[in-house]
């Protein structure tokens, strides 16, 4: 395995060191405002400025050490997601197989990711997987909850595998435009969408009033909605001409998709976790929830980002 | 047992199945026993059951951790009775108790907690239908009986029954749920100490909600 630390683009290393500085302010932050709070609440805000310190490092180096780590990474974060989410869904005895081949769909579609054979990597999972699922579903013959079992494991897929995909694909596109820079798109894409998170928790926090999708997410609203897509579309138009192809006019658009983008994805899994009555979907990352808490947004954002940036740069 | 391939074998194979493709969901982790002696007392599902408890438990402990399980079915052929005691260290318990032979079914564990080991113990005596709570055999109490001071820690754990149920050979990886309670101690007669046991089990289980799985 080739190590690309020293190869890895120095604006992906300043972006990254980027990423700590604010880590440690964070965590410099949280200490200073710490009087002001109850220890629980502390220890909840603690624990999320840990947990981010822990997926921050495992990202970035799973970035700079090779490509291959790169996509072996996020193959581990859609198997980890896949299978929160299938502990959390009712599913069937009768199934287990079935599952097992929803699982396998993983290495193989990461593995067309890998290979940057885009036709594969696009039809796989929306056609094959949806064509042979169900075949192994119907030789073990349950036909009882069939309809439910089949559509839950692959909106599962779709959710958790292809769509996360679109992140490790971002990484050989660079194939296909050689002013591309893989790692570049996914710190703009991942940081944007992460950021995308907090501007609109913080918008709505100091001036949200109007609730917005009240029976799916009570707490979300116009302001916190508003606020965020403008803050990232102004920092998407900020940092895309260093870290992608994008003038600064397009990395604007760019931004616009992750911030709406962003929050249907988020409330997309509210919806399900109310429909699930739980509140969190695990508890893996301590003070964000489960995996799919944390990536909620991305399952929009990764082929949203990925369509715009191949569309208009990868002809 | 200070055996290293047990050791590896714990450590490099099975917790990381356990901790990276399975996933656990620990409730009050803390209450946990560090150190001997001790009975972990646990519902059963399936084999990942030991392997999930021995993988909580720390692996500086592990010389002294030993499941108990049953003889007939792990002594079945010098392969299995090799792996059953020397890999995964398990204390044979015959379940069919011949009295001509002037030993108690339990000497393994009563030796085993004089040596101020940690005790895997599944009460209910076989894995039985999964992710169902069937009653626990006495056997639990006559250990607390006779060792008054141990403390008996429940663990009730849910989910493994759905990744590697009875007579599946096929593991399909779903996160677990594990409860551990308080320490429960010897209440001075069998038929208390069950009720006890079976009491704090049956609590444990209510914690929970888990998704529907028929």
């Amino acid at each position: 395995m080739k190590i690309m630390l020293l190869d890895t683009p120095p604006v992906v290393l300043w972006f990254l060191a980027g990423l700590y500085l604010i880590l440690i302010a964070a965590s410099i932050a949280i200490r200073i405002i710490r009087p002001k709070m109850d220890e629980p609440e502390y220890r909840e805000l603690y624990l999320r400025v840990r947990s981010w310190w822990i997926m921050i490092t495992i990202f970035s180096l799973a970035l700079v050490l090779s490509r291959r780590a790169s996509l072996v990474f996020f193959a581990l974060v859609s198997f980890l997601a896949l299978k929160e989410y299938f502990s959390i869904i009712p599913t069937r005895r009768a199934d287990r197989r079935v599952l097992f081949w929803a699982y396998l769909c993983i290495p193989i579609q990461y593995l067309f990711a890998a290979q940057g054979r885009y036709g594969m990597f696009l039809i796989f999972i929306p056609v094959y997987a949806f064509l042979l699922i169900p075949l192994r579903m119907i030789t073990i013959g349950e036909t009882k909850d069939y309809l439910r079992a089949i559509s839950t494991i692959h909106w599962g897929l779709m959710t958790t595998v292809f769509s996360i995909s679109h992140v490790a694909f971002l990484l050989v596109l660079s194939e296909h435009n050689t002013e591309i820079v893989g790692a570049g798109l996914v710190l703009y894409l991942a940081f944007l969408t992460q950021f995308n998170d907090v501007a609109q928790f913080i918008w709505g926090k100091t001036l949200g009033k109007r609730k917005i999708i009240p029976k799916v997410s009570p707490n979300k609203t116009w302001e916190g909605f508003l606020g965020g897509v403008a803050t990232t579309t102004l920092l998407g138009g900020l940092l895309g001409p260093f870290l992608t192809p994008m003038s600064w006019p397009m990395a604007l658009a760019a931004g616009a998709i992750i911030g709406v983008g962003g929050f249907i994805g988020d409330v997309t899994i509210s919806a399900l976790k109310r429909d699930l009555e739980i509140k969190d979907t695990g508890n893996m990352l301590p003070g964000h929830g489960g995996i799919l808490d944390r990536i909620d947004s991305l399952t929009y954002t990764a082929p949203l980002f990925f369509h715009f940036i191949f569309f208009f740069y990868c002809r | 047992m200070n055996n290293p391939l047990r050791a590896l074998y714990f450590g490099l194979l099975i917790r990381p199945v356990v901790y990276l493709f399975l996933g656990m969901n620990v409730r009050n982790r803390e209450k946990l026993p560090t150190t001997g002696p001790v009975i972990l007392v646990a519902n059963h599902n399936s084999h990942l059951d030991t392997m999930v408890l021995m993988s909580l438990l720390p692996l500086k402990q592990l010389p002294i951790t030993r499941p108990v399980a049953a003889m007939d079915y792990f002594m079945k052929n010098k392969a299995l009775a090799w792996f059953a005691s020397r890999i995964i260290g398990i204390i044979p318990l015959q379940r069919k108790v011949r009295a001509e032979q002037g030993k108690h079914p339990l000497d393994g564990c009563f030796q085993a907690l004089e040596k101020n080991n940690i005790l895997i113990l599944f009460p209910e005596g076989s894995r039985g239908q999964p992710e169902k709570l069937s009653g626990f055999k006495s056997g639990i109490a006559h250990l607390a009986e006779r060792f008054p001071q141990v403390p008996v820690v429940p663990v009730f754990m849910h989910g493994l029954g759905k990744s590697l149920p009875k007579g599946e050979a096929l593991l399909v990886p779903f996160i677990c749920d594990i409860f551990v309670g308080d320490a429960l101690h010897w209440t001075g007669n069998r038929t208390s100490f069950l009720q006890t046991l079976d009491a704090s089990m049956e609590e444990l289980a209510a914690k929970g909600t888990f998704p529907a799985w028929d």
